[in-house]
């Protein structure tokens, strides 16, 4: 459905229902302009930098899902010391090294933990053009950890690079490879799961979190629930390599019978070494069940589309990508292509259908409008800034490696409330706020001051010379919906100071174009870009994705 | 290994109020407006009400010399008003008003109005924009300021701004504009110091609860959730509609004049109780290169009706606070970013000029005139100005000084240099207040600065979270030193540092912590 189509129905007739309109999963083939590349770009990346959408508006819409669906190329540095200060030193790691070979140290892994964050936050900041990024954090909410309690920085980076190497690949060995990662070990006691007396922790997850969920068709037991948690007894984890290793003394080899969900299946137990094969047959199981790539896609839908699934979306969306991933082998590549070339994707009821998560909202705002980097070489400043990111994040609800539980973050999951919960009286000051810091003022580190880059944003738009086609280039990048046009004449006032001629803006611009070092004619331009982002961003559009 | 139970970098943030327009949760103990009435029955303060003309107002068709008027007559034979038409002020032979500022003339010959002549600064600059700056920094022509003359005061007055701001003793925001613009007037080092409500249909929507329609959609789904929010955490908000609904106007404004209702609301607001120091309200369309009067009738034309209106909203005003009693606590003045140029346009208009005449309004003022009549050259050519013969930045910091009670030290800080007062405000002594006092204290303090003065060392006392970092910037804003960065502490922590490496003079210490920032000055001597 087009924008255009909604507003003449709603002028005259009354409201229609809604999903029969709603494009489906055919191939999108309408217009592949400015407002469609934004809108994907928003979705798969953090944030659409005018570079990025540029470069896709020289390519096709098949050619731009090859590229954002492609690996990443970059490959992210290795976590180093940037926590010695005056009140602790790593007795292990010098400033500046890496730590992640480094002994568990009681006292160290807050810190390391603390880089840890800080690393992730700069491979968001620093993503190319790929989807990797955003799949590492679907899947780190999918089947998260939490770093503080896993507390060995060392493993929750393993478990970060494991989500790198599988983002784009099958489902099944994303879960084998997180079901015998040490973290996940540790989190959900794997590590201690015993044949004497087995312990349910991952085994639960594994099929209600994970893989299956408790959706309407979902009918797992309790027996199987039980029968998966013996299945995985005996995994541990070698401290020596950060390998796991089976312990076929502590692995139950009785027989694991599962429900009629299941469809009776009975896995055989088995002793010794072989006793390991029982993992793969386990998850075998649970992947032939209808209900896993369900729910599975349902997940993807809620992160990637709209937390609402009515039966009309999931007989025509959720039942077809599902299908999609079954026959691809749960390769996850072919399903995010069929939904991201949709028409459903590009109708214009889904555009404006998620609120930021506060992830998406500080990396995007600090990318589109370049607020630099301290460089490498500034090793504390760079930490310390991507360190006030990370904390920001963690005020607006959304602590980076800590999520508040084994479910991930309650706006992918929490029914009725998703996405709405990440706006709250806290949060939606707290946001308010770091737009004001980061725009006005800046984040300072002791030696770097990092300011979005209003001027150098703008010059890139040739359309800035005009006062109307600034704002609504502005409004068409920045705002997923449109806006009331009472709106646009705001702006238009900030931008004139009050007066009517646009010709006052054109030659403000202009003389700054011609001198961009001249500190007044910056100033002046400044002065009123200022309050002209300001009141962008503080518009509740910018919110949503 | 076992999980450990450790106690994360940070436990939860306090909540800064966010400052422009709306607020976090904070502590706001006097929150209903039956105190707020209580509160007013004995509230002391006062408020300034800046009335901007944007555009540039003709300040020779405003208060016309008329010692002068043969000359004008030639220089600008488009635009002159009939001599004739003009407004004579009682005890004044040598200055009248335009036609259209009979209420202007009440006021004045009741003796609230004060009439500044030729008010600008040095080397005028014709740019809308950067003359407007200049007036809102208080920069000289050739000086960048990124901050407002008000924003200033502000800074100066609420020291602790925005940290737990709204709080008792200052639950409302510090200065309110009537606009979109979020002038420069009201920014500070940092934090702007104001809030700005869009227009008074923007007002009106708020006070009476109604949320911007969002479509029937599922993005419109969202954006109510988010409406609804930010409703409910915007406390400065809540605040407006309780002061503007305990109150009403007593007298009639003038219909179809926008600034009449920028004014009638702000009238409303200061008799409801908010305790908000300074409103701006503006009404625009002073361009007039052309088309500024009727051909056939000069007395008649676009500059008319904006001075007809300006007069009348201002009359109505003040008769509002009379009513309300109100009369001893206001004073208003007017400002464009410029006068117009003594030759006129064929076009029927006038282009960017300089100086031109303020006007001072309110019951504490002193009626009058002050300055003389601007000087019209012979044969004035397209190029001559009006001299400046008031410093605009005289005017603030006599409202400073003589109004708000700002002590010298403290006005040359906010001025940013000396400048003489004028002898325009009625004040019977000024003494700082007890509200000084408070104001000092309003908010929550998270850094400390003694001595200071200092000569050597300097203890600082901060609060941290978060990602804590204390910096020194000399007085040009530049970075000299850090004596603090830190990751992972909440707490108190004393930091000493030791100043004596320092050239004397003027800096700031700006704590960032988490995510407020408040700044200090030391002042470092031998």
């Amino acid at each position: 459905m087009k924008r255009s189509n909604f507003l003449h129905l709603t002028a005259l007739a009354p409201p229609v229902e809604a999903p029969p309109l709603l494009g489906d999963l055919s191939p999108y083939e309408g217009e592949w302009g400015m407002l469609e590349i934004t809108h994907l770009l928003r979705r798969t990346l953090f944030g659409a930098t005018l570079e990025d959408i540029r470069y896709f508006q020289e390519r096709t819409l098949e050619e731009t899902l090859d590229e954002l669906l492609s690996p990443s190329a970059i490959v992210p540095p290795i976590p180093v010391n940037n926590y010695n200060d005056r009140q602790f030193i790593d007795p292990d790691v010098p400033f500046g090294e890496t730590w992640i070979h480094a002994p568990f140290s009681d006292d160290a892994e807050p810190g390391r933990i603390w880089s840890l964050k800080g690393w992730w936050m700069h491979n968001m900041m620093t993503q190319d053009r790929s989807i990797h990024e955003k799949m590492i954090l679907f899947w780190f909410n999918h089947i998260p950890i939490q770093f503080y309690e896993v507390f060995f920085a060392r493993w929750d980076y393993l478990y970060i690079e494991m989500l790198r190497k599988q983002a784009l690949g099958d489902v099944k060995s994303i879960v084998k490879a997180i079901t015998l990662s040490p973290a996940m070990l540790h989190f959900l006691s794997g590590q201690y799961n015993h044949k004497d007396a087995p312990d349910e922790n991952y085994g639960r997850e594994l099929q209600e979190l994970y893989c299956i969920g408790k959706g309407p068709n979902s009918q797992y037991t309790e027996r199987d629930v039980q029968a998966a948690a013996k299945i995985l007894t005996g995994w541990r984890t070698n401290y020596e390599n950060d390998e796991h290793y089976f312990d076929e003394e502590a692995h139950d080899t009785s027989n694991k019978a599962f429900s009629a969900f299941y469809n009776n299946r009975i896995i055989m137990g088995r002793e010794g070494a072989a006793g390991a094969e029982e993992l793969d047959e386990l998850l075998d199981m649970i992947f032939d069940n209808d209900e896993c790539a369900l729910f599975i896609c349902r997940k993807l839908y809620r992160f990637f589309v709209y937390q609402g699934i009515d039966d009309w979306t999931e007989e025509n969306i959720i039942a077809p990508l599902a299908e999609t991933l079954r026959t691809s082998n749960y390769e996850i590549v072919p399903v995010l292509r069929q939904l991201f070339g949709s028409q459903h994707f590009f109708d214009f009821l889904r555009q404006g259908t998620i609120i930021k998560s506060p992830l998406d909202f500080i990396v995007s705002l600090c990318r589109e409008f370049n607020a630099p980097i301290p460089p490498a070489e500034m090793l504390q400043d760079r930490y310390d800034f991507y360190g006030n990111l990370v904390y920001m994040s963690y005020i607006f609800d959304q602590d980076l490696g800590d999520p508040p539980n084994v479910a991930g973050w309650q706006a992918y999951h929490q029914i009725p409330n998703f996405d709405k919960s990440w706006i709250t009286t806290n949060t939606l000051p707290n946001r308010a706020s770091f737009v004001d810091w980061i725009l006005w003022v800046g984040i300072s580190t002791p030696n770097f001051l990092s300011q979005l880059n209003i001027l150098g944003t703008v010059a890139k738009i040739a359309e800035a010379l005009d006062p109307n086609e600034l704002i609504d280039f502005m409004l068409k990048w920045q705002y997923p919906i449109e806006v009331d046009k009472t709106f646009h004449e705001q702006l238009r006032e900030i931008l004139l100071s009050g007066q009517t001629q646009d010709y006052y803006w054109t030659t403000a611009w202009y003389e700054y174009l011609a001198q961009p070092d001249d500190e007044m004619k910056r100033a002046t331009v400044l002065n009123r870009l200022l309050p002209f982002f300001y009141t962008i961003f503080h518009q509740e559009e910018h919110q949503l994705s | 290994m076992k999980r450990r139970n450790f106690i994360k970098y940070a436990a939860a943030g306090t909540v800064m109020p966010h400052f422009i327009p709306f607020s976090g949760m904070g502590k706001v103990a006097s929150a209903s407006w039956v105190n707020l009435l209580q509160n007013a029955m004995i509230e002391t303060d006062r408020v300034l009400v800046l009335v901007r003309l944007d555009g540039g107002n003709d300040g020779l068709n405003t208060v016309v010399p008329l010692d002068q008027y043969d000359k004008l007559y030639q220089a600008r034979p488009h635009v002159i008003l009939p001599e004739r038409s003009l407004i004579k002020l009682d005890g004044q032979d040598k200055v009248a008003l335009h036609p259209a500022m009979k209420g202007m003339r009440r006021l004045y010959e009741e003796g609230k109005v004060n009439i500044i002549q030729s008010v600008g600064y040095p080397n005028q600059d014709f740019s809308h924009f950067r003359s407007s700056d200049i007036w809102m920094s208080g920069a000289d022509h050739d000086e960048v300021v990124n901050t407002g003359w008000a924003g200033r005061y502000l800074e100066n007055e609420f020291p602790n701004f925005p940290v737990d701001f709204p709080n008792a003793q200052m639950p409302d925001p510090l200065s309110l504009e009537m606009g979109p613009r979020l002038s420069l007037t009201f920014q500070g080092n940092g934090v702007n110091m104001g809030m700005s409500v869009f227009d008074p249909s923007q007002f009106y929507r708020m006070v009476e609860g109604v949320q911007t329609p969002a479509p029937d959609t599922p993005a419109g789904d969202l954006l109510e959730h988010i409406r609804l929010i930010k409703r409910q955490s915007n406390l400065y908000g809540q605040r407006l509609v309780e002061a503007y609904l305990a109150s009403r106007n007593l007298v009639a404004y003038p219909d179809k004049n926008n600034l009449a209702e920028q004014l009638a609301i702000v009238a409303r607001l200061i008799h409801g109780g908010l305790k908000t120091r300074i409103y701006l309200v503006s009404i625009s369309g002073f361009d007039t290169h052309d088309q500024q009067v009727e051909e056939t009738d000069h007395r008649y034309g676009e500059h008319a009706e904006l001075l007809y209106k300006v007069s009348t909203a201002i009359e109505s005003f003040m008769d509002d606070l009379k009513m309300m009693g109100l009369e001893e606590r206001v004073i208003g003045m007017t400002f464009s970013e410029f006068g117009r140029r003594i030759t006129s346009n064929r076009s029927l208009g006038t282009d960017h000029g300089a100086a031109a005449p303020c006007f001072l309004f309110g019951k504490p003022v002193v009626g009058g005139v002050t300055g003389e009549n601007p000087l019209i050259p012979n044969n004035a050519r397209y190029q001559d100005n009006i001299e400046m013969q008031y410093d605009f930045r005289s005017l603030y910091a006599t409202l400073l000084k003589d109004w708000f009670c700002l002590e010298n030290s403290d006005l040359q800080k906010v001025m940013l240099d000396e400048y003489a007062t004028l002898p325009v405000i009625a004040t019977s002594g000024c003494v700082a207040t007890s509200t000084r006092e408070q104001n000092q204290k309003a908010g929550r303090n998270i850094i400390s600065v003694f001595p200071n003065p200092t000569r050597d060392w300097v203890q600082f006392d901060v609060e941290t979270e978060g990602f804590t970092l204390l910096q020194i910037f000399d007085s040009a804003g530049r970075l000299v030193a850090t004596p603090m960065s830190s990751k992972f502490n909440k707490g108190q922590e004393q930091i000493r540092y030791d100043m004596r490496h320092l050239p004397n003079g003027m800096y700031h210490v700006r704590l960032q912590s988490g995510k407020t920032q408040q700044t200090r000055q030391i002042v470092k001597q031998s």
